[in-house]
């Protein structure tokens, strides 16, 4: 699978309902790979790539969140100055249109995970090897 | 002033044998012409000539708003289309309006009826009315302006909004009786307060408030911040608009019920058993001398009591106090009736959204306000915030379009919107009326 699987939960902007996420989480021994929150004045969305997606979405659920699924595309890149750049040309050349992304490293110096979601993914995809970048694949972004 | 002397301070036995007259002959006609009211009235084991006196009208059956809808939209006219001259809808229960019909006779009623109304508030020929009702199918904007006419006062047909513009006309046009609703009033006061205009310095007297519920403190606000004689009105379209009745100037407390015209009762509204006078309950009224749309023992739904005693103005006419409360869950936004069954339909219709929702009305800087908070269950959501924010446009529009009423929408986490004993708490009215 080339796609990584990412969980995104509905917050409302009120005090604590992120922390509530993240105690049901610890709860059920569920570890966070990677996070980013997006946010308005009323709302925000919580996207999470974590080792267990199943597992993770069942329990959020079950504490009543709106959980949905959505597949993102991780692709490892040098943590140097305009790694990120030159991810982003060849994206921009093929004029595929990046919905969001969102970055961490792993360890300092070493290479940086870029998530990225697309609209079209399979497309995405074609031009990101054809350009020899290097896609992590989901079994191995889950287990790092 | 008093418009019509005659009617409006005749002794009671004299008005009670005109109210008998006009109720047999608008039970005669409605058996005649109507079918509903021939079904209802055989199912009673009534027949017209039962009506024998006043209390006879208790024997008769109710109607309600949802037999309006049943009859949607013309079929409880009792005079072919040919006789009828204008039409008017109210905002329904389920996006479908409630019609009402008047024959040019009726229209001169409910001119007269306004014309009596303006003047226990205080207008007269030379008055200008600066008339900010709605005008359209909501009955407030026509028919203040026909009675204005009808009383030879001068009308401003400057119908609601543009804040900024009517705050220019006032001051420069020099009217000096204000019509909107009460909310509106204070509105126009603070925007008047914006431009630098004081309404200390402009003409008004009078302000003849409606369509909405209010209270004596916020009389007192507004008299205090318009520096005029505040004055409550109140009608309905299924009766025949504003102008059912009207406080006096002099007097200020209760409203005198045009009884000429219009039979009113209080139930109690759990048995529909009639209450003695001065008791609480649900206004019910009679229409007696309409044409084209004649209702019998219309139940408002607006909770209030009658006062028989004598009024310092001179007026004959029962007065029945200030509304009160609802007997149903209708709300009044910004002069619009809106149930939360109508904001249910809408949210149904959007594919998106489970009709989880609860109304919060507030008011602020005096206008009502609308939040619709809605559950975001799993088929309304997405990663993207853009998408969920569509959604919250689209349910918006929708309340606007369908219902006329600017709504800000909430997307709330599932099981957000407080459920007591399993039933979800849908309303909550912060207002302070």
């Amino acid at each position: 699978m080339e796609h990584v699987e990412q969980i995104s939960v509905f917050l409302e902007n009120k005090a604590g309902r992120l922390a509530e996420v993240t105690r049901i989480l610890s709860e059920a021994q569920i570890n966070i790979r990677a996070l980013s929150l997006a946010d308005t004045s009323d709302f925000g969305i919580l996207r999470l790539i974590v080792n267990n997606n199943e597992k993770a979405k069942s329990e959020l659920k079950a504490h009543g969140f709106t959980v949905g699924k959505t597949d993102v595309v991780a692709v490892e890149v040098s943590d140097q100055p305009g790694g990120l750049h030159h991810i982003l040309r060849i994206l921009q050349k093929a004029n595929v249109n990046v919905e969001y992304m969102y970055a961490f490293v792993q360890q300092s110096g070493e290479d940086a995970v870029l998530i990225f979601r697309f609209d079209n993914l399979d497309e995405a995809l074609r031009v990101l090897k054809e350009n020899g970048v290097k896609i992590i694949k989901g079994e191995k972004l889950y287990a790092m | 002033m008093i418009y019509n002397i005659e009617y409006e301070t005749m002794p009671r036995e004299a008005i009670e044998a005109i109210q008998l007259r006009r109720l047999r002959e608008t039970v005669e006609r409605v058996y005649a012409t109507v079918p509903f009211y021939r079904k209802k009235f055989d199912e009673a084991g009534l027949k017209p000539g039962d009506i024998n006196s006043l209390k006879d009208l208790h024997r008769l059956p109710f109607t309600t708003k949802q037999d309006l809808r049943d009859n949607y939209p013309y079929g409880m006219f009792a005079v072919p289309m040919d006789n009828v001259v204008r039409i008017h809808a109210s905002s329904g229960t389920t996006g479908k309006p409630t019609v009402v019909g008047y024959t040019a006779r009726d229209i001169a009623t409910w001119s007269e009826l306004m014309a009596r109304a303006l003047a226990a508030g205080g207008a007269g020929r030379g008055d200008i009315i600066h008339n900010a009702y709605g005008y359209g199918l909501f009955t407030g904007g026509l028919g203040v302006h026909y009675g204005a006419e009808r009383l030879g006062a001068s009308v401003i047909p400057i119908s609601g909004g543009n804040t900024k513009r009517q705050v220019m006309i006032m001051k420069d046009f020099g009217p000096t009786i204000l019509t909107c609703t009460p909310s509106y009033a204070l509105h126009l006061a603070e925007v008047a307060g914006d431009s630098g205009v004081d309404f200390k310095d402009l003409r008004f007297k009078s302000g003849i408030f409606g369509a909405e519920p209010w209270s004596e403190e916020m009389r007192t606000e507004i008299e205090r911040k318009l520096h005029l004689n505040a004055i409550d009105i109140y009608g309905l379209s299924e009766v025949i608009g504003p102008g059912v009745s009207i406080e006096c100037l002099e007097a200020k407390k209760g409203l005198h019920i045009f009884e000429d015209h219009f039979i009113p009762e209080i139930i109690n509204p759990e048995t529909g058993e009639v209450l003695p006078n001065g008791q609480m309950g649900e206004l019910v009224f009679t229409s007696i001398t309409k044409e084209a749309f004649p209702i019998i023992r219309y139940r408002t739904r607006d909770v209030t009591s009658l006062d028989r005693e004598a009024c310092v103005c001179g007026r004959t006419l029962v007065r029945m106090n200030k509304v009160s409360g609802r007997t149903d869950d209708m709300l009044i936004i910004r002069g619009v009736n809106v149930f939360p069954s109508q904001i249910e339909s809408v949210l149904m219709e959007t594919d998106e959204v489970e009709p989880h929702y609860q109304l919060i009305v507030d008011r602020k800087d005096n206008l009502d306000t609308l939040s619709v908070l809605v559950e975001v269950g799993e088929s309304a959501f997405s990663d993207e915030v853009r998408v969920l924010q569509n959604i919250e446009k689209k349910i918006a529009k929708n309340i606007k379009e369908f219902l006329g009423v600017s709504a800000t929408v909430k997307l709330v986490e599932p099981k957000t919107i407080a459920r007591s004993e399993g039933k979800a708490q849908r309303v909550i009215d912060k207002r302070k009326i």
